[in-house]
């Protein structure tokens, strides 16, 4: 294979792992500072796709304003969840969460299936990203540029809010110790509240990047979302910057499977995940409790 | 004294079961409709295939004719596994005397091969592969709607004679997609084409871009697509996106059901050449067939895969009601003798090596400037005769057949 072809071939798998990267740094934030392995995170994927097609059909509200509101709706989502069912379980093991928010997942997804059916709903690309640059070696569509572009600038602006400013350090103090942090007058359960709500919203907006890609399907997360858990599990459980750079990475390792190997291409995550489990149980970037 | 005892009962044992031998088991004609209730073949089978079983119970009169029919659905998730757990669940504990539809080839082979062995029906109308007639045929099942043969031999051959004689497969990875595959690359080398690569994605897969770029890299003038489902209008919209068509390449869709082109728009599918045994819109019959399935089902205009569930299963009763049995093979046999008649297919008949023949369609999809409304998709643009439409007998390699 020409090593043209392998160019394109590398930034495909770049643009694959920014999906990677911002539905992984959702998870690792919710885990981080909740403790909460949300299963539910592919179905608020497919949620936020869904919420950009009806803000399209219902009100005519286009793509950029999906970008704004579909998060928002999501999260707003995700927060009523929190409220109502997800706090009754942080004093339980991790594996109540896990199951709650599994089974939530299977509810969304048969209610939408059952209302929309499985072959999806078209959604189109926005007028201003139709399109592509011709870079020689590949054809680059506008939108995907787009994408990879955008995305990364979510992630590194999620972790830098987590990892530098003030208010990522009271994040990071009340997982530490809740009680201690509340002794200085801080609002923990409403930081909680709202930190779920953030890393939902974050699969909302990925889900309306994804829209105008893939078709507008209830079963978009569900085929994702286990990817992703493999990616967090390989880039260390919570760790932010771990999230990202094994999302782009596995991204790339997946592109380049599709090459040489493409039947392999579903599965070769997991044998990265089953060899980092091995070598290094807490992940490539995770630090051992 | 015992002796006696013993004739009593053994006469009225033979009073009990003497008769019920030559009728319905347990007075009760159970069909289990088998497909993919939730996943990626949902909408062109699934749940519409069911309303679609319950209208020809209906139609056929069952109740009227003092037939007990019942139907029972399973959900085989597009698993071998799973479907044939259910199939042997079917079969030994709950009394089920056919299956129909069944989708995903790698299943209806699996469920094949326990129908034969339990001695019961299968009637296949969702599932693809050519093999279900050729060397995996068998005396206990049916294939009825289409085949991956049919489908190279419509699409396939109206291609290459059109100028598409180089080509390059994007294949789902598991038996329907590898012999879809294998029936269209015979097809263009017959017709003097020829292809120039090919690569074979797992199934299902999301994100096409990576095998896009490879078959734009290849020059191929077609990219012939071997899926199915959400796969193919995947791989079609993203082409769109990567300028694919732009490029000068085209699309081949090998297997494309109405809700494929639904779901895509027309602005996306127009142009594509398909092969398919039926449509809502061919003639009266196949209309009001389809306006009645639609008002059952939510609006939808059925695929040729639900509109033959329909047809099979009428078939299916009319031969159980001429023998007055529902033993497995004894009805299949009885179903190759009858001649076939209903709304969906017209006139037709099932050959000894189990392939129900009827006339076949490539169609092209409309422009959305030639489209009066919803669901009118479709433009025909050759009718291939049943005889022509399917594998000849001889060359499938079925034992059933005497050469």
């Amino acid at each position: 294979m020409a090593t043209q072809a392998l160019f394109g071939q590398l930034l495909i798998g770049l643009i694959n792992g920014a999906f990677y990267a911002m539905l992984s740094l959702g998870l690792s934030v919710i885990f981080g500072l909740l403790n909460i392995i949300n299963f539910a995170h592919g179905a608020q994927y497919m949620m936020g796709a869904f919420a950009a097609y009806f803000l399209l059909s219902l009100t005519g509200l286009g793509y950029w304003w999906s970008l704004l509101l579909a998060p928002i709706v999501v999260g707003l989502f995700g927060i009523a969840l929190e409220r109502t069912m997800l706090k009754r379980l942080y004093h339980l093991d991790h594996l109540y969460g896990l199951l709650l928010t599994f089974g939530l997942a299977l509810i969304i997804q048969g209610v939408f299936r059952n209302e929309f059916g499985s072959s999806g709903l078209p959604y189109a690309i926005p007028a201003q990203l139709t399109g592509g640059y011709n870079l020689g070696f590949m054809f680059l569509p506008a939108y995907r540029a787009w994408v990879v572009v955008f995305s990364l600038g979510v992630c590194l602006a999620t972790w830098w809010v987590i990892e530098r400013t003030k208010l990522g350090s009271y994040l990071r103090a009340a997982t530490e110790n809740p009680t201690l942090v509340r002794a200085f007058g801080i609002n923990v359960p409403r930081m909680i509240t709202l930190t779920y709500g953030f890393g939902v919203g974050l699969a909302g907006l990925a889900g309306v990047l994804a829209a105008p890609i893939y078709q507008v399907n209830p079963l978009m997360g569900a085929d994702l979302i286990i990817v992703v858990f493999a990616v967090v599990v390989i880039g260390g459980m919570g760790s932010i910057m771990g999230s990202i750079v094994t999302g782009f990475a596995l991204g790339v390792v997946e592109g380049f499977t599709k090459v040489f190997y493409p039947e392999a291409s579903n599965t070769v995550i997991f044998v990265i995940m089953a060899l980092v489990l091995l070598v290094r149980p807490t992940g490539l970037f995770g630090r051992a409790s | 004294m015992i002796i006696l005892r013993i004739l009593v009962l053994g006469v009225a044992l033979l009073l009990a079961t003497g008769p019920a031998q030559a009728q319905i088991s347990d007075g009760v004609v159970k069909i289990g409709i088998m497909n993919d209730q939730s996943g990626t073949y949902a909408d062109l089978a699934g749940p519409g295939s069911v309303v679609a079983a319950r209208m020809a119970v209906e139609d056929y009169g069952a109740a009227r004719k003092g037939l007990k029919v019942e139907i029972v659905v399973a959900d085989h998730q597009n698993k071998p596994d799973v479907g044939s757990s259910i199939a042997r669940q079917w079969f030994d504990a709950d009394k089920v005397d056919v299956i129909i539809d069944v989708p995903t080839s790698s299943v209806v082979l699996a469920v094949n091969q326990i129908a034969r062995e339990k001695n019961k029906a299968l009637i296949v109308s969702t599932g693809a592969t050519s093999d279900l007639t050729g060397a995996a045929c068998s005396p206990n099942a049916i294939h009825w709607t289409y085949d991956t043969w049919s489908l190279a031999n419509g699409t396939g051959s109206a291609i290459v004679k059109t100028g598409g004689e180089t080509w390059f497969f994007l294949t789902a990875d598991y038996k329907f997609g590898h012999d879809l595959e294998r029936d269209t690359e015979a097809v263009v080398v017959k017709n003097g084409g020829k292809v120039l690569g090919k690569v074979r994605h797992p199934f299902p897969t999301a994100d096409f871009s990576s095998f896009l770029l490879q078959a734009q890299a290849s020059k191929a003038k077609i990219i012939g697509l071997a899926n199915a489902g959400a796969d193919t209008t995947n791989a079609i919209k993203q082409g769109a996106e990567f300028g694919i068509v732009r490029g000068g390449q085209q699309f081949a869709g090998l297997l494309v059901f109405l809700t494929d082109v639904h779901s895509l728009g027309l602005e996306k599918a127009q142009g594509l050449l398909l092969t398919e045994s039926f449509y809502w819109d061919l003639n009266d019959q196949t209309r009001a067939f389809s306006k009645r399935f639609g008002e059952r089902h939510r609006g939808a205009m059925p695929t040729m895969a639900q509109a033959g569930v329909y047809s099979a299963v009428l078939h299916y009763l009319k031969s159980v009601e001429a023998l007055k049995s529902d033993d497995g093979p004894k009805v299949i046999a009885k179903m190759k003798e009858l001649p076939t008649d209903d709304p969906v297919f017209g006139k037709g008949r099932v050959r000894p090596d189990g392939r129900k023949i009827h006339p076949v369609y490539l169609f092209e999809v409309k422009k959305p400037s030639e489209s009066k409304g919803p669901w009118d998709y479709y433009k025909v643009r050759a009718t291939i005769p049943a005889e022509q439409a399917f594998r000849p007998m001889d060359q499938g390699g079925c034992p059933l057949v005497k050469k």
